[in-house]
């Protein structure tokens, strides 16, 4: 069973973000669990959200208290990470992995996924766009499911979809190269 | 066509409650509960449901309306937790006695004092006395699954009791699973269109909720009693008309045994808890602990023959409460030890996940260690 | 919309024998005609037709409705049903309602 945690600002969409991961993990063929971490909604401060996949049915309920993967969408968070992350630790940053001072076994990668978003989006939505690098980085969801799954989400909103689906490609792309 | 898609407990719940065509819904929102009004109020707002949602102004008046349209002879539905269910206290007694099959979907969350939105089985555990049906669920699926068959149960001629479907406030709510959407045709062969038995009517006038003195008080709640008997076999029935039809159960309806056949010692739960212990109990197997889990899905009725039987060759058993009837116990623990009273076993309490305090894979282990040495039960904090 | 027709209302009876509906309904409309509360009566009232001016004050303020008019218009007193309340007499305007103590 992996373990995911996205990490975020209340407003941001991390909740989003976990949700679309598991509906892309589930049209790849497996089970899958998102949730929020249970609370009352506050814009702006700190949030968190997880995502399970597994090839067989997950019976869990409790919280996530180690997670293979992280993905921290704003990088002034970095500090409330307080989990034990095991495998890889994707940070929205134009900044370098090494300027990151905080004590993991996790690799470290940073992905200027705001830019991207700026760019096509035009404004700064990275809870979609992140899950690319996500997928490029970890292999754990193809690109296409990803695709899918946000139609499923966010079919209703006609041009924010397409400018999602343009930036979550940018992002994958990217993270590709970076690799 | 049934389909299988990822979607939250409260999406799950309303999507059940729309292929069961309820025609009136009164409905207070109240957290965790509050997705489930939103989504059946979208449904109806796009065409695919035809039902009246009424916007009471408080949980009071959603379960008086709901005794309302039921007098009128309609299938309805309402959801509350927490302090919305406590305030609708008043009502329930009276759904239940006059024979009303109503089924509410109460997201448990802890009650307040202090304030809490979290889960834990203080609300609906404190309404288990009122004569409603308590079936709790584990999984998203089986929230889906119960609310059907909830309607099936309450309906029949020998029950006709109303049914609480409990399921745990957000960490079942708000948690998006896979889940299979049944076919509506398939649902209307389950649950056939709703006959009231008397509704109200000018031309053929009746009273509902009539006085009774103590000649006849007394034979009413014998009358429930009874019906909560035949509960007990209607919820075994349904079960299996829904297990061929749609090919999915929950052991019996009542209880499920997890790895009994063997079993030494074993863990008695309620709800979500049991996904978690269901990991707990693979890792114990594998070390060659003898041990088991029996989740009780009907609260009310009890299936006390069933706990019986199932704990036979059991020599401790552990019982975990998400409820504290304060100054005394855990009152399914009270209630497990009344029922094994002429058995061996020793039975150990455990109050664990108030006001949505996490119960952790840990915590559960040390729940089954206790156990196994047969000791006194204790708060898992 | 149809009524199911297989119920087992009456089916069961009380300690001392009083059929029970399922629920507690009455499905029988109107009965409680058959409740006579004349006996839980102290005071009997009594209406004097030659004083009466038929105003109809008594009729309109029974709170039993056990003040009737009958065929020749005259208001008259329900005994089966009359509480011995004594709202009639003290509304009366021209006091043609007297009372005084029920020997039974």
């Amino acid at each position: 069973m992996k373990q995911i945690i996205v990490l975020g600002r209340g407003g941001q969409g991390a909740v989003t973000s976990s949700q679309v991961l598991a509906i892309a993990a589930f049209l790849d063929g497996k089970h899958s669990q998102a949730f929020p971490n249970f609370g009352v909604e506050r814009t702006g401060a700190p949030v968190r959200s997880y995502a399970r996949i597994d090839d067989k049915k997950i019976t869990l309920r409790e919280q996530v208290y180690k997670a293979n993967y992280a993905i921290v969408l704003d990088a002034t968070l970095i500090s409330g990470l307080t989990e034990n992350i095991t495998d890889l630790i994707i940070i929205n940053s134009n900044k370098k992995p090494e300027e990151f001072k905080i004590e993991t076994k996790a690799k470290i990668k940073c992905v200027d996924i705001s830019k991207v978003a700026l760019e096509k989006i035009g404004k700064p939505f990275v809870n979609i766009a992140s899950l690319g690098a996500f997928s490029a980085l970890t292999k754990e969801v193809s690109i296409e499911a990803l695709e899918n799954a946000i139609k499923q989400q966010m079919g209703s909103k006609g041009p924010i979809l397409e400018k999602n689906l343009a930036a979550i490609k940018q992002v994958y792309e990217d993270s590709q190269k970076n690799n | 066509m049934s389909e299988k898609k990822v979607i939250s407990g409260s999406d799950a719940v309303a999507q059940a409650v729309k292929l069961c065509k309820p025609k009136v819904l009164p409905m207070y929102p109240i957290t965790p509960s509050t997705l489930i009004p939103e989504k059946l109020s979208e449904f109806i707002a796009n065409g695919e449901m035809d039902a009246q949602l009424i916007h009471v102004e408080s949980e009071h008046s959603a379960i008086s309306a709901l005794y309302g349209a039921y007098a009128a002879g309609v299938r309805t539905f309402t959801a509350t937790a927490s302090q919305g269910l406590a305030l609708m206290h008043e009502i329930i007694p009276i759904v239940a006695g006059s024979r009303m099959p109503a089924v509410m979907v109460v997201a448990n969350r802890a009650l307040s004092g202090p304030l809490n939105i979290w889960n834990d089985h203080s609300d609906a555990m404190s309404e288990r006395d009122q004569g409603w049906i308590q079936l709790y669920c584990e999984d998203v699926q089986e929230a889906f699954d119960t609310t059907i068959m909830a309607y099936k149960i309450a309906e029949k001629n020998n029950v006709l009791l109303p049914v609480m479907v409990c399921i745990d406030g957000f960490s079942l709510t708000h948690v998006y699973e896979p889940v299979i959407i049944e076919d509506q045709n398939k649902v209307d062969l389950f649950l056939p269109e709703y006959k009231p038995r008397h509704y109200l009517d000018p031309k053929n006038p009746k009273t509902f909720g009539a006085f009774a003195q103590p000649n006849t008080y007394f034979e009413f709640k014998e009358a429930e009693q009874e019906a909560m008997k035949e509960a007990l076999k209607e919820i075994q029935n349904v079960h299996k008309e829904f297990a061929t039809t749609f090919g999915r159960e929950y052991g019996g309806g009542l209880i499920e045994l997890i790895n009994m056949q063997d079993a030494e010692y074993a863990l008695v739960t309620v709800g979500g808890t049991t996904g978690t212990a269901r990991m707990v109990l693979e890792e114990l197997r594998k070390e060659g602990k003898k041990a088991g889990i029996i989740r009780i899905k009907s609260v009310r009725p009890f299936p006390k023959e069933e706990i019986i039987k199932a704990t036979k060759k059991i020599k401790n058993l552990g019982v975990i409460d998400r409820h504290i009837s304060i100054g005394s116990e855990g009152p399914l623990f009270t209630e497990i030890k009344a029922t094994l009273k002429e058995e061996n076993t020793k039975v150990a309490g455990f109050i664990a996940g108030l006001g949505g305090r996490d119960i952790s894979r840990e915590m559960i282990k040390k729940a089954f260690e206790i156990i196994e040495k047969g000791e006194e039960g204790v708060w898992l904090k | 919309m149809s009524e199911e027709k297989n119920t087992k209302d009456f089916e069961k009876k009380s300690k001392c024998g009083i059929p029970l509906t399922v629920g507690a309904m009455v499905l029988e409309p109107g009965s409680t005609k058959k409740y006579k509360t004349g006996d839980w009566r102290t005071y009997i009232p009594e209406l004097n037709q030659e004083k009466c001016i038929k105003c109809g004050k008594c009729w309109l303020n029974c709170p039993d409705g056990a003040i009737y008019k009958d065929k020749e218009g005259k208001f008259q007193i329900n005994y089966d049903y009359c509480k011995g309340c004594l709202i009639c007499a003290k509304e009366c305007p021209v006091k043609c309602i007297q009372y005084k103590i029920e020997e039974k």
